[in-house]
């Protein structure tokens, strides 16, 4: 029913269109160009691409001395290799100066399936976030992540941006609007509340169809920024429908279930649930069957969605 | 008239150091005739402009010697001298290790050694791609020649062709722990640079006249970057922090501050 397409596609179209109506603009890799797709940039505008070869401390901190300059930078790599291994260097060469460096890192989630455990970044979101300066993007489709790409470059400060590998269904409205510290609403209910990132927006809209047949009326909301998280978006809907549901493709510590909860605990302590990745690391397989085994189906949070509503009980 | 600049700033570091019970006296003093000769003589860079936009740049990637580069900027004009006191304190301009969002003058925010020479590339690329004349200069410790980081970034420089780069490597022979042939032994040097794809010009890192003409033949060197290992002594003009592996990380005491402002006259 949906159409799909890999988000990974859609950034390099971003980038392409950037490049050619603006010339400050720098790509930079880590021997990956053709995974991440900076490649089409590279063809079109050679001399703003660097490859760095397998050097990615290098790239970050080359990133921050072009940023410094005066250059809008995109610096891609796997999310695993963009993160957790060059914390230090996005710590103090981009996040603490608060420089122009979008990080776009893609194949995050557990859904690079057979790749395994060393390639399934879960932790991303959690150590972007405890980064002061740092705004966290989780793009649901490949429209939004255009709409994303296109933003950042403007933006005054340092971004991440979350991709995935596989083909997403495009879920968004060729006119919705992107903004950062903006959710969206996907479909306005009154009974439960799911809010899902990344490839688990699409999801969340599965649980409520199903939902819908046990006539439960569900509140789905994008929140593709996780920091700054929308807390007035949450709130809003807490109060409304005094139930909810999160459901990221990440480690269900730190990243998206962990951000609505403080927001819920501090201003409307509503039933809640988190749907993500138990606390483990991943393995090789089947994107669907890892999602199956891991929880993540649409099924798992339309379960979930039963049962806050039974702690919230009839009031809300 | 250099000898005289250094002198003054290395009474402002010991002063500094001393004022805030703690910093790093030994690579801060080592280093401080390359960073007059840089800020005095070889740099194109205005005072009363940090931000023009064609300047030279100079990154201290071993950011633990943040009082040389500071007392170096105050000295030129940067901000006034007696700032230079407020070293360490709350509120202060100037942070334990350089703040670029802070401080004017100070190109890069460093601390975590192995970083700077990367970012001098990023800056050197920029140069590059915008037709800029700038030259981009960047210091390093021998113990910071460690990081993985800076052989990836050595690699790149060569492979990118940074010939508007030159890098100061400040062979005092003493790391954290102790000398660096005893806790990771980098030798030999120079053909290891050379390997890489650098120009290597090594030179006393305390004869002016050495300096000054390594900087000039660096300029001149086209497709490639540039190294100057600057032979150095750590704690150089205190008589009991010259190669004291001690004084890396200690502020002076009383008797032993005197003994220092004394000695440096
Ligand atoms: C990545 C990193 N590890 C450890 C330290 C702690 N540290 C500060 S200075 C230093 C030794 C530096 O030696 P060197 O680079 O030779 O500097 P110098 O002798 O010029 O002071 C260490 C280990 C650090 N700042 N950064
Ligand atoms: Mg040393």
């Amino acid at each position: 029913m949906w159409n799909k397409k890999t988000q990974r596609d859609a950034f390099a179209e971003a980038l392409v269109e950037i490049g050619s109506r603006r010339k400050d603009v720098v790509v930079l890799t880590a021997d990956l160009s053709s995974s991440v797709k900076t490649n089409r940039f590279a063809e079109k505008f050679p001399e703003h691409h660097f490859n760095v070869g397998i050097s990615e401390q290098n790239m970050m901190s080359i990133a921050a001395g072009l940023a410094a300059s005066g250059s809008r930078v995109f610096a891609s790599t796997f999310a695993v290799f963009g993160t957790s291994r060059v914390y230090d260097q996005i710590r103090q060469s981009i996040a603490w100066p608060k420089l122009n460096v979008n990080i776009v890192a893609t194949h995050a989630g557990i859904t690079v399936g057979g790749d395994g455990a060393s390639h399934q970044m879960l932790e991303d979101v959690a150590l972007m976030c405890s980064l002061p300066n740092m705004t966290v993007i989780v793009p649901c489709d490949a429209l939004e992540t255009k709409k994303a790409v296109k933003f950042v470059v403007d933006y005054n400060g340092p971004t991440y941006i979350r991709l995935g590998r596989s083909d997403v269904p495009t879920i968004t409205q060729e006119n919705a609007l992107f903004s950062i510290g903006k959710a969206m609403v996907m479909k306005d209910g009154k009974d439960i509340t799911l809010i899902g990132t990344g490839t688990m927006v699409s999801r969340c809209l599965l649980a409520a169809e199903k939902l819908e047949k046990d006539n439960i009326d569900a509140t789905v909301i994008n929140m593709s920024t996780i920091k700054p998280v929308d807390e007035k978006m949450i709130i809003k809907y807490a109060k409304e429908t005094g139930a909810v549901v999160t459901a990221e493709e990440h480690n269900i510590i730190g990243g998206l279930g962990s951000m609505v909860s403080t927001v819920l605990s501090e201003n409307v302590p509503v039933p809640m649930k988190r749907i993500g990745i138990p606390d483990v690391f991943g393995e090789s397989g089947k994107s669907d069957e890892l999602m199956e085994k891991y929880g993540l189906t649409p099924e798992n949070i339309a379960e979930a969605a039963h049962e806050v509503m039974k702690r919230r009980g009839k009031q809300k | 008239m250099l000898e005289e600049k250094a002198r003054i700033i290395r009474k402002h570091i010991i002063k500094m150091i001393y004022t805030a019970g703690s910093g790093h006296p030994g690579g801060s003093l080592s280093a401080t005739d390359i960073l007059t000769a840089l800020y005095f003589n070889v740099m194109r860079h205005d005072p009363k402009n940090p931000k023009w936009e064609d300047r030279d740049r100079f990154i201290l990637s071993k950011g633990h010697a943040a009082p040389a580069l500071y007392s170096a900027l105050a000295t030129s004009g940067y901000f006034p001298v007696e700032e230079l006191l407020t070293l360490r304190k709350l509120g202060s301009r100037l942070q334990g290790h350089p703040d670029m969002r802070k401080l004017p003058g100070v190109e890069a925010s460093t601390g975590s050694e192995g970083q700077g020479l990367s970012i001098g590339i990023g800056m050197a690329l920029h140069a590059k791609l915008n037709r800029k004349l700038y030259r981009v200069y960047v210091m390093i410790g021998d113990g910071e020649n460690d990081c993985g980081q800076i052989w990836e970034a050595a690699m790149s420089g060569a492979h990118f062709k940074t010939d508007n780069l030159t890098v100061i490597l400040d062979r005092n022979g003493l790391q954290l722990d102790g000398p660096t042939r005893q806790i990771m032994d980098i030798e030999p040097l120079v053909s290891k640079w050379k390997s890489f794809g650098w120009k290597v010009i090594e030179i006393n890192g305390h004869s002016f006249r050495e300096i000054l003409n390594a900087f000039n033949r660096a300029k001149s060197v086209k497709g490639k970057p540039t190294i100057i290992i600057t032979h150095t002594i750590k704690g150089k003009g205190v008589s009991f922090m010259e190669g004291a592996v001690s004084f890396h990380g200690k502020s002076p005491n009383k008797e032993e501050y005197e003994q220092a402002m004394k000695e440096l006259g």
